[in-house]
C-alpha cells in the first residue's frame, strides 16, 4: 500500500499530461468565447443601406423569409483583417452559392463606399450600422465576424476573427457539416 | 557572419551537453574518475559557448542588425539603448536563450564551487544537468533558431512592445529566470540522489544554498513584475493571479517549503523521500510554467507568440523530465525512510504543517490555474477562473499558516513545549489584540477578515521579533556580540520572516482599505479621493525618443493645502502602433496616491479624459516585505555554514540554540 502512495505523484503528472496533450490539439483556441446565440434565432434588427451604395439594407424579415444556408459578415473599412478575408470571403459565396450579407460595423459611409468600390462588393443585402448598436445584439467582439444562418433565420455558428488559413478551413467544415442537416 | 557564429556556437554547446549527459554518469557508475571529472570541463565549455551565443545575440540588438529575423520583430532603431539590450530576452527566442544560459551557468557554478561534494554525486548531478540542458538546446536549434536572417534585411523594426518598454520588466525576466531554472540544479541533484540510492544530511547541506540562491532570484523576480504590474499597466492592483502568474508563484510556494523540509533533512536526517518530491516537483512547475508561456495552452495577458509544435515539445521534454524522475521516484524513494523520531509537537511536526499547508496552497493554485483547461476537455464549455476564487481559497489555507509560523521558531526538535512556549506568548498575543483593536477603530469600512488578517500579520511579526530577542538576549549584557556570533542564516530566517509579515499587511491594506475614483475630466475638474483634492488642469503634448506622451497636470491638495502636482501621461509608440499608460504615483509609507489617464472610448466626449484617482493604503508595505525576504535569504546564503562542507556521514549535531 504504501509502496503504491509512491506512484501517486506519477499518476497525477500523467493524467496532467494528457490534459495538456488534449489542450495542444489542432485549432483549438484558447481565447475564443462561444457564442451565447448558437441555435437561437438571429436578433431583430433593421439597418438602412449604406449611403452612396447601391446595395439594399438589411434586416431579420430577410434572413427569416430565406430557404437556405446563408452567411452573415460583419466587416468595416478600418479593419485591416477584413480587407484580408474580402477576396476569400468572395470566393467562397461564389463557389459555395450561399447568400453573403453584410453587416457593416460603426463605419463612415464614404469610406465604406469606397472601400467596397475598391475591393467589389459580394453582398446581397448591407445594413450600416453605424451606431454598432446592432453589432452589440448580434454580439459581435470583434471585427471581423462570419455567421452561419439556418434557413428560417437561426444563427447556427459564429467564426470570430477574419476566414483565412485555419479561420477558412473551420468555417467550410462548419459549412459541410450543416449542409448535411439542410440540404 | 557573426550571427552565424552564435548559432554554431549553440551547436557546439549541444555537443558538449551531449557528451556532458553521458560520461560523468558512466563515470560514477564505474568509478571511473576521469571520466566523472570531465563534467566539470564539459560544464565550462558548455556555459562558456552559450553566454557567447547569447553576447551576439545581444550584439545584434545592440548595433541594430536588421539583417537577423529576431531583431527585426522586436527591435527599432529609435528606441533607447538599454531596452535594446533588454529586447534580447523580450521575446520566445531570446528568452529561451537565456533560459538555457542561466541552467548552464548553475550547472557550471555546481562545477567550480561544488569542490566538497563527493564526485560521484556531484559527476551524476553534472549529468542531469546536460540532460535538461540536451533538451531545452536541442528545442531551440530545431524549433526557435534566434539567428535566423531575413533577406533582403528591412529598414527597420517592428519595435519591442511598448508595455515591455520599462526598467523594471528589463529586469525581471532574468531575475526570475534565475529562480525558474535555478531550482534546475535542485531537481539535478535530487534525481542524482535517487539514482545513488542515497540521501543523507550531508546531501541536504549542498542542496540548500542552492534552493536558497534560486529562491532569493524567484523572490525578486515576482515581486518586480508585481511592481511593474502596479505602476506600468494602469489599474493600480498587483496581482491578477492569471496564469502566468501564478505559474512563478507554484514554484514559489512549493520552493519555500523544500527550503523548510531540507532543513528537516540536514538536522534530523528524515523527510528523505519527501524533500526529493519536493525537489522534483519545484523544478516540474517551473517547467509548468515555461510549457504554458510558450504553448498558448490558456489565455493569458503575458503569453509569447505561440506555436503548437513548439508545445507538443516542450509538452514532450516535461514528460521525459518529469515523467521519468517521478518514476525513478516512486521505485527508489521507498526505501529512503527512516532517520529521527520526533513527537506530535516538536519543530519537526512544525515544519511539517508548514510543508502541508504550502503543498496544499501550491495545489489551490495548481487547480484554479488548470481548471479552465479541465472543463473544456471534460464539457467543453469555456469559463476563467479569477480573483474570487483564489481568495476564497488562498486566504483559508495562509492564515492557518502564518499563525503556525510564529510559532514554529520557538519549538525545540524532537519534542516541545507547547504550553510553556503559548504562556511566554501572552503577553505579546495581549499586544496583538489591543494593536488589532486600534486597527479596527481607526479604519472604516472593509471585510471583518481584514482586520483580523492584520492582526495575524502583528502576530507573525511581534512572535518573530520576540523570537530573535530572546534568541540573541537582546537584553543582556553582551548582546551585540551574541548577535555576531550567532549564525547568519538563523538572522536571516527573522529577516525572512518579519518580510512575510510586512508583505502581509501591504497586501491587506491594499486590497481591502482600497478607495478609488474615476472621472470624465477636462480642464478644471475637481475630484476627490480618500482626503485629497484633485484639480485636472489640462493636458499637453511632449515627445520621446519613440513616443509621443500626452501629459495631464494634477494639482493635489489636501485640506485646502497644495502638497503635490502629478503628471500622469499616456504614451503612443508610432512604430509598435500601440499605447501605454504612465501612471504617476506619490508614495508615502502610509499609502500611495495613484492618477492614471486614459482616452474615453464613447462618443460625443472629445476633449474628456477617463481620470483614474486610487488611495491604496500601506502598498509599499509589499516591496519593503519583499526586500527584507530577499535580504533574509542573501543574509542566510552568506552563511559560512553552507559554504564549508558538512561532515559526512555523521548526523548534524543538534545544537543548544536551535538555528533555524
Amino acid at each position: 500500500m504504501r509502496r503504491i502512495l509512491f506512484f501517486l505523484p506519477l499518476a497525477i503528472v500523467a493524467f496532467l499530461g494528457g490534459v495538456f496533450l488534449w489542450g495542444l490539439q489542432d485549432g483549438r483556441d484558447p481565447g475564443s468565447i462561444p457564442s451565447a446565440l448558437i441555435n437561437k434565432p438571429a436578433p431583430a434588427f433593421e439597418l438602412s443601406a449604406i449611403d452612396g451604395v447601391g446595395t439594399p439594407g438589411f434586416a431579420q424579415s430577410d434572413l427569416a423569409s430565406l430557404e437556405e444556408l446563408s452567411l452573415v459578415n460583419v466587416f468595416a473599412s478600418w479593419c485591416a483583417p477584413c480587407r484580408a478575408e474580402h477576396p476569400l470571403l468572395t470566393r467562397l459565396a461564389e463557389e459555395e452559392g450561399i447568400p453573403l450579407f453584410g453587416l457593416n460595423y460603426k463605419d463612415k459611409a464614404d469610406a465604406a463606399a469606397a472601400w467596397l468600390e475598391e475591393l467589389g462588393n459580394p453582398y446581397q443585402r448591407i445594413g450600416h450600422d453605424l451606431s454598432g448598436r446592432v453589432g452589440i445584439e448580434w454580439g459581435v467582439t470583434g471585427v471581423p465576424e462570419t455567421f452561419i444562418i439556418a434557413p428560417g433565420g437561426t444563427i447556427l455558428y459564429r467564426e470570430a476573427g477574419p476566414v483565412v488559413g485555419d479561420g477558412m478551413k473551420r468555417l467550410q467544415k462548419a459549412l459541410a457539416d450543416l449542409r448535411e442537416d439542410y440540404p | 557572419m557573426i550571427p552565424e557564429l552564435g548559432q554554431f556556437a549553440i551547436a557546439l554547446a549541444l555537443i558538449a551537453a551531449c557528451v556532458q549527459s553521458v560520461l560523468p554518469m558512466l563515470g560514477a557508475a564505474r568509478g571511473n574518475l576521469v571520466w566523472m571529472r570531465a563534467g566539470t570541463a564539459t560544464s565550462v565549455v558548455q556555459a562558456l559557448l552559450i553566454a557567447f551565443a547569447f553576447g551576439v545575440l545581444m550584439r545584434s540588438y545592440i548595433v541594430s542588425d536588421f539583417t537577423v529575423l529576431n531583431v527585426v520583430q522586436n527591435s527599432n532603431s529609435l528606441k533607447p539603448m538599454i531596452y535594446k539590450i533588454a529586447g534580447t530576452w523580450g521575446n520566445h527566442e531570446g528568452s529561451l536563450l537565456l533560459w538555457v544560459l542561466i541552467l548552464a551557468l548553475f550547472g557550471a557554478a555546481v562545477a567550480l564551487f561544488g569542490g566538497n561534494i563527493p564526485n560521484g554525486l556531484k559527476a551524476r548531478t553534472l549529468s542531469v544537468q546536460a540532460w535538461i540542458s540536451v533538451g531545452f538546446l536541442s528545442f531551440m536549434i530545431f524549433t526557435s533558431n534566434p539567428f535566423e536572417r531575413v533577406f533582403p534585411p528591412p529598414m527597420d523594426g517592428n519595435d519591442l512592445n511598448p508595455l515591455l518598454q520599462d526598467i523594471g520588466l528589463a529586469i525581471h525576466p532574468p531575475l526570475l529566470y534565475i529562480g525558474y531554472v535555478g531550482f534546475s540544479i535542485v531537481f539535478s541533484f535530487a534525481v542524482a540522489a535517487l539514482i545513488e540510492g542515497r540521501v543523507d544530511p550531508a546531501w541536504a547541506r549542498w542542496v540548500r544554498p542552492w534552493t536558497l540562491a534560486a529562491w532569493v532570484a524567484l523572490t525578486g523576480g515576482i515581486a518586480l513584475g508585481s511592481w511593474w504590474a502596479y505602476y506600468e499597466l494602469g489599474w493600480g492592483g498587483w496581482w491578477f493571479w492569471d496564469p502566468v502568474e501564478n505559474v512563478s508563484f507554484m514554484p514559489w510556494l512549493l520552493g519555500t517549503a523544500l527550503l523548510h523540509s531540507a532543513i528537516v533533512t540536514e538536522k534530523r536526517d528524515t523527510f528523505k523521500s519527501w524533500t526529493i518530491l519536493l525537489a522534483i516537483l519545484t523544478f516540474s512547475l517551473s517547467l509548468l510554467g515555461t510549457f504554458i508561456v510558450r504553448s498558448g495552452l490558456l489565455t493569458s495577458v503575458h503569453a509569447f507568440a505561440v506555436d503548437p509544435e513548439r508545445g507538443l515539445y516542450i509538452l514532450g521534454l516535461l514528460g521525459l523530465s518529469i515523467g521519468g524522475s517521478l518514476t525513478l521516484f516512486a521505485v527508489r524513494a521507498p526505501a529512503m525512510e527512516g532517520g529521527g523520531l520526533f513527537a506530535p509537537i516538536s519543530r519537526e511536526a512544525g515544519l511539517l504543517i508548514n510543508n502541508l499547508l504550502l503543498a496544499t496552497a501550491t495545489a489551490t493554485v495548481l487547480f484554479g490555474t488548470l481548471y479552465p483547461l479541465f472543463l473544456e476537455a471534460m464539457t467543453n464549455e469555456k469559463i476563467s477562473v479569477g480573483p474570487p476564487f483564489f481568495n476564497a481559497s488562498f486566504i483559508p489555507v495562509t492564515l492557518p499558516l502564518i499563525i503556525v509560523m510564529a510559532i514554529g521558531p520557538f519549538l525545540s526538535w524532537k519534542r516541545a513545549d507547547l504550553a510553556g512556549v503559548l504562556s511566554r506568548m501572552k503577553l505579546l498575543l495581549a499586544l496583538v489584540v489591543l494593536a488589532t483593536l486600534a486597527v479596527w477603530y481607526f479604519t472604516t469600512g472593509g471585510p471583518v477578515l481584514a482586520v483580523v488578517s492584520m492582526g495575524i500579520a502583528f502576530w507573525l511579526i511581534g512572535a518573530t521579533a520576540m523570537e530573535w530577542a530572546r534568541r540573541v538576549k537582546l537584553f543582556k549584557a553582551d548582546a551585540w556580540s551574541r548577535i555576531r556570533r550567532q549564525p547568519r542564516a538563523s538572522h536571516g530566517m527573522t529577516l525572512a520572516h518579519i518580510g512575510i509579515g510586512v508583505v502581509m499587511m501591504g497586501v491587506i491594506g491594499s486590497s481591502a482599505w482600497k478607495e478609488e475614483v474615476v472621472a470624465f475630466a477636462e480642464p478644471g475638474t475637481q475630484v476627490q479621493v480618500a482626503g485629497f483634492d484633485l484639480t485636472f488642469e489640462g493636458i499637453s503634448e511632449e515627445r520621446g525618443p519613440n513616443y509621443l506622451a500626452q501629459v495631464a497636470t494634477i494639482k493635489v491638495e489636501r485640506a485646502g493645502a497644495q502638497i503635490t502636482t502629478l503628471y500622469p501621461e499616456r504614451r503612443t509608440y508610432p512604430v509598435a502602433r500601440s499605447t501605454t499608460t504612465e501612471s504617476d504615483i506619490r508614495q508615502t509609507l502610509a499609502g500611495d496616491l495613484y492618477l492614471s489617464i486614459a482616452e474615453p472610448a464613447a462618443e460625443g466626449s472629445e476633449g474628456k479624459w477617463v481620470l483614474r484617482a486610487l488611495y491604496e493604503p500601506l502598498v509599499n508595505f509589499l516591496w519593503i516585505g519583499s526586500a527584507l525576504l530577499v535580504c533574509g535569504g542573501l543574509l542566510s546564503l552568506s552563511d559560512r555554514r553552507l559554504r564549508v562542507g558538512a561532515p559526512r556521514k555523521t548526523r548534524a549535531p543538534v545544537a543548544a540554540t536551535p538555528a533555524e
